[in-house]
Parts: structure tokens; C-alpha cells; sequence
């Protein structure tokens, strides 16, 4: 009888965690940050069709980095989570916190238990429904499960350190209007050696003064007018 | 609750009363297609009844009455039967009160959660036809009584103009140029509004045209309300054009409907005779 080769616990997880960081690496960056109408998001994307940033539900919106295929596949079980909350109980008892864990536990379980982690970092972000932000709400969720929240803004992708660096010196203090928050998150997604224009961009905000669906994208236009204002 | 996750090979896709389904978390019969259980149909449900559909130059004009009946009485006075479907499309449902609402409920979700899913829309045409499809699946329900006969009506953003469709029972759908009408008083209805409709109308005068058809058929049938000043209740009145849906506020209703009658009361006593 052949013995399967030995590797200990530590080892294979850290192989593991090392191949999912090596995979978000890759890809490239977003920024989201609260403002005083919401809370944006911004993404460095060639792509005009292949989405980061997406709707998930009345005030909760979607943003992936890492593998495509697998974040839009969360995104889809994240929409499909919270329609079928929302069928069974109430539009109001969809919540981002309860989406964030269930996020969680399916990321952590593939993690854990399956071959291949999933090369993604997700964020789920909500907006409340008092008008000074108080109820908005940022989750940071890793490759392995782990849920951060976040406070005012956050940064996903590769090179995460020194773009949250560059932002956190970029960006004016809180109430800041959307206008502010955006050319600081782009500045810092760039860096010092590159300019993004908006056709490299993703934006979206969720928007308090919305009526019922919060979630609205930015065009092309409105992020080169923010830009150049 | 957990994130439901699929296979490649049973994912439901932008469908979300497949979802229903698949995750077990739809009710047993109705319009998600599972057949009733029961031989039949409780006596007297709630039931609601006449709304109508007009076009005119820039959209089209969707209306219902506001009185659910159960057997011979009136069960509700302030029923709506008039709903948003999405942005540009709107559904006026007449027949069982309770699988009428849950289907608006339904479909309202399967639009949207198809275009959460999907990224983009469904087509005017597509959103039509999954509301007959809606409609066929009630169709065992609708043996037994509970039927649920529908009216959609939308702006189509791809040809610029308003569009309007009528089912049937098992599910048929019907594209009318003009107007539609359903329920117990769209006979009386149906004719006002063939009456006083001509081609390219204003919002206002279609608004004023379906007030009057529903007024003119809570004279004649017994299961749809007429307005009633007293207690503020006015019919649903919604217009659907290129800034989408938008429901009339009361004050808009009441300033119109008090506008009819006194036209009515004028006709009277204008030529004597009794109507």
C-alpha cells in the first residue's frame, strides 16, 4: 500500500493562501469610500462590459476583484440570496450583514475544503436609511472567509498597501463630497508614474437620494467631467 | 440562509421563479406552475375587478377601479390593482385578489432580478411574455375560480412609443393597438373608451377617458367602485412614457373626477332626460 506524501496543515493552507494573494495580485484595483450622498465605488476596469462593481439589492451593492469568473459568480448567488430573502420575508430584511456571512461561509468552506481556493476578495456595501450615513455599512471579505468591516474606506486588489497609502493622504476628511472622494481614490489607484482616464474606469455609487434602488453607475462622461472639474 | 450556489449544469439563470423552485422556497401551487391541490376553490374570495388601458401620444395610460368583492359583497374599498412592473412597465391585474397580487409580486421580481442577473433588460416584448407565461401556469388554479387576467402595459424604450398587452386565461397574449380593458365591467368600459378614444391623445384627455370609462362601468356592474369623493378613494391612475412610471396623486384624481361628474350632472340636467 502507497502512503500519500505528507504535508502539514500550516503548510498547505499557507500554500494555499499564497496561491489565492498570488491571484488577486494580479488584477487590478478598487477603491470605495463613503461620501456624503453614499458611498462610492471606484475600479480600475478596461472592461466596459465585464463588471466589478454591481447591484445586488435596494441599498447594497456588489464589488469584486481577483478572477472574473468566480466573483461574478458570487455576485450572482449574492443577487439570487437576496431576491429569495426578500420574496420570503420583506425588502427591508435584506441586510448586507447577513449577505457578508453568508459570503463568508461559502468562501471559507471552499477554502478549507476544496482543491483550489477561490482567487477573489469581495466587498459588500450597504447604505442605511438615516440621511447622515450613520447606518452605512463596508464588509471586506477574503479569499478565506474573513470578514473585515470597514469604517469609512476600503481598498481590494493587489498592491493594496501602498494605493491605501496613497489614499488615505489623498482623501479630505469626512463629510466629503463624491466629487473629492473620486479624484482621490483614482489618483491613488494610478500611482505617481500613471494618469487613468475614465475609459479605465468603473464607477458607481449608491445613492441616498435614489428612490427605492440606491445602486446607480457613473458613465464615462460624468467620471472624465469629475475628473477634469 | 445560506448563498445558494449551482452547478453549471442546474443553474437557473436569470430566472427567478426557477429559483423558487429549484431552492424549494415558492409556495406549493399558484402562478410558479406546481399544480393545486385542492378539488376546489374556497366559495367566496375577494375578488377584484375592471381596469383599463389607453394609449395616447407619448405613452400609455394605465387605470383600475378600487373594489375587491367577495360573493355579493364588498370585501375592500380601497384595493389596488394597478402596479409598477419595472421602471417603464406597469400591470393592472383583475380576478382572485390574492393570486393577483402574488403574481404582480412575482413578476416584478423576475424582471428585476433578471436585470440584476444579466446586467441589462428584458424587452418590452420578452417582459410581455413572461407574464403570459405567468398566466398559463395559473391556469389549474383558474379552473377552480381563481382566475387572473392581466393587463401590461409599458413604454417600449426601443421604438419610442407605448405598447399594450391583454391575456387570457390560459395564458394568451395579445398585443391591442389602442386600449385594453379587463374584469367584470371591461364590457362597459372597453366601450367608453372606444368611443372616446382618438389617435394620438393627450395624457390628460386619456386620463379624463379611463376616469370616465370606470365611472361608467360602476353604474353598470355591481363589482366595480365607482369614485367615491366622500371617503377619498379615486381609481389607481398610472401613465408609463419615457420617464418611466409614475402614479397620480390624489389631488390630481380628485380634481379630474369632481370635473367629470360635474360634466355628467351637466348632461342631465342639460337635456332633461333621465340616463
Amino acid at each position: 500500500m502507497t502512503m500519500p506524501f505528507y504535508a502539514p496543515p500550516e503548510q498547505m493552507m499557507k500554500d494555499k493562501a499564497d496561491y489565492a494573494q498570488k491571484g488577486i495580485a494580479r488584477g487590478r484595483s478598487l477603491v470605495a469610500f463613503r461620501y456624503v450622498g453614499g458611498i462610492a465605488i471606484v475600479a480600475e476596469n478596461t472592461s466596459s462590459t465585464l463588471r466589478k462593481v454591481s447591484e445586488i439589492y435596494d441599498r447594497i451593492a456588489f464589488a469584486g476583484v481577483g478572477r472574473y469568473n468566480e466573483f461574478d459568480q458570487l455576485r450572482i448567488a449574492g443577487v439570487r440570496h437576496a431576491d429569495l430573502k426578500g420574496f420570503a420575508f420583506s425588502r427591508e430584511d435584506v441586510d448586507a450583514r447577513s449577505l457578508a456571512n453568508a459570503y463568508a461561509q461559502s468562501l471559507g468552506h471552499v477554502f478549507t475544503n476544496e482543491f483550489k481556493p477561490m482567487e477573489v476578495e469581495i466587498l459588500v456595501a450597504e447604505i442605511g436609511l438615516e440621511d447622515d450615513g450613520r447606518g452605512d455599512q463596508l464588509f471586506h471579505i477574503l479569499y478565506d472567509g474573513t470578514v473585515v468591516d470597514e469604517d469609512d474606506w476600503v481598498v481590494l486588489g493587489g498592491e493594496t498597501e501602498e494605493i491605501s497609502e496613497r489614499f488615505e493622504e489623498a482623501l479630505p476628511d469626512a463629510p466629503r463630497s463624491l466629487a473629492d472622494g473620486v479624484r482621490a481614490a483614482v489618483a491613488a489607484l494610478a500611482g505617481p508614474d500613471r494618469t487613468l482616464a475614465a475609459e479605465g474606469l468603473e464607477a458607481a455609487v449608491l445613492d441616498r437620494g435614489n428612490d427605492r434602488r440606491a445602486f446607480r453607475r457613473l458613465n464615462d462622461d460624468e467620471v472624465a467631467a469629475i475628473l477634469t472639474g | 440562509m445560506s448563498l445558494p450556489r449551482f452547478g453549471p449544469h442546474d443553474d437557473p439563470g436569470p430566472d427567478f421563479a426557477a429559483l423558487l423552485r429549484l431552492t424549494g422556497a415558492g409556495p406549493e401551487s399558484g402562478p410558479l406552475g406546481a399544480t393545486a391541490q385542492h378539488p376546489q376553490a374556497p366559495p367566496e374570495i375577494p375578488h377584484g375587478t375592471t381596469c383599463v388601458a389607453v394609449r395616447y401620444d407619448s405613452g400609455v395610460v394605465l387605470a383600475g377601479d378600487r373594489r375587491a368583492t367577495a360573493g355579493h359583497l364588498i370585501s375592500n374599498h380601497r384595493i389596488e390593482k394597478v402596479f409598477p412592473a419595472d421602471r417603464h412597465s406597469g400591470v393592472a391585474i383583475a380576478g382572485a385578489a390574492g393570486p393577483s397580487t402574488e403574481m404582480v409580486r412575482l413578476f416584478q421580481l423576475q424582471l428585476e432580478h433578471y436585470e440584476k442577473v444579466e446586467g441589462t433588460q428584458i424587452s418590452l416584448e420578452g417582459k410581455a411574455n413572461q407574464l403570459g407565461q405567468m398566466v398559463r401556469a395559473n391556469l389549474p388554479a383558474a379552473m377552480q375560480g381563481m382566475v387572473v387576467v392581466p393587463i401590461f402595459a409599458g413604454f417600449d424604450t426601443a421604438s419610442s412609443r407605448g405598447r399594450l398587452f391583454e391575456y387570457d386565461v390560459t395564458g394568451g397574449r395579445y398585443e391591442e393597438r389602442d386600449h385594453a380593458a379587463t374584469g367584470s365591467g371591461s364590457l362597459h368600459a372597453d366601450t367608453v373608451v372606444k368611443l372616446g378614444f382618438r389617435p394620438s391623445m393627450t395624457r390628460a384627455a386619456a386620463v379624463d377617458l379611463v376616469l370616465d370609462a370606470l365611472y361608467v362601468a360602476s353604474d353598470a356592474d355591481s363589482a366595480t367602485g365607482g369614485p367615491d369623493p366622500v371617503r377619498d378613494v379615486f381609481p389607481v391612475v398610472a401613465v408609463i412614457d419615457a420617464d418611466g412610471y409614475v402614479r397620480l396623486d390624489d389631488a390630481e384624481l380628485r380634481r379630474r373626477t369632481e370635473r367629470l361628474l360635474r360634466r355628467h350632472r351637466s348632461r342631465r340636467e342639460g337635456d332633461g332626460s333621465a340616463s
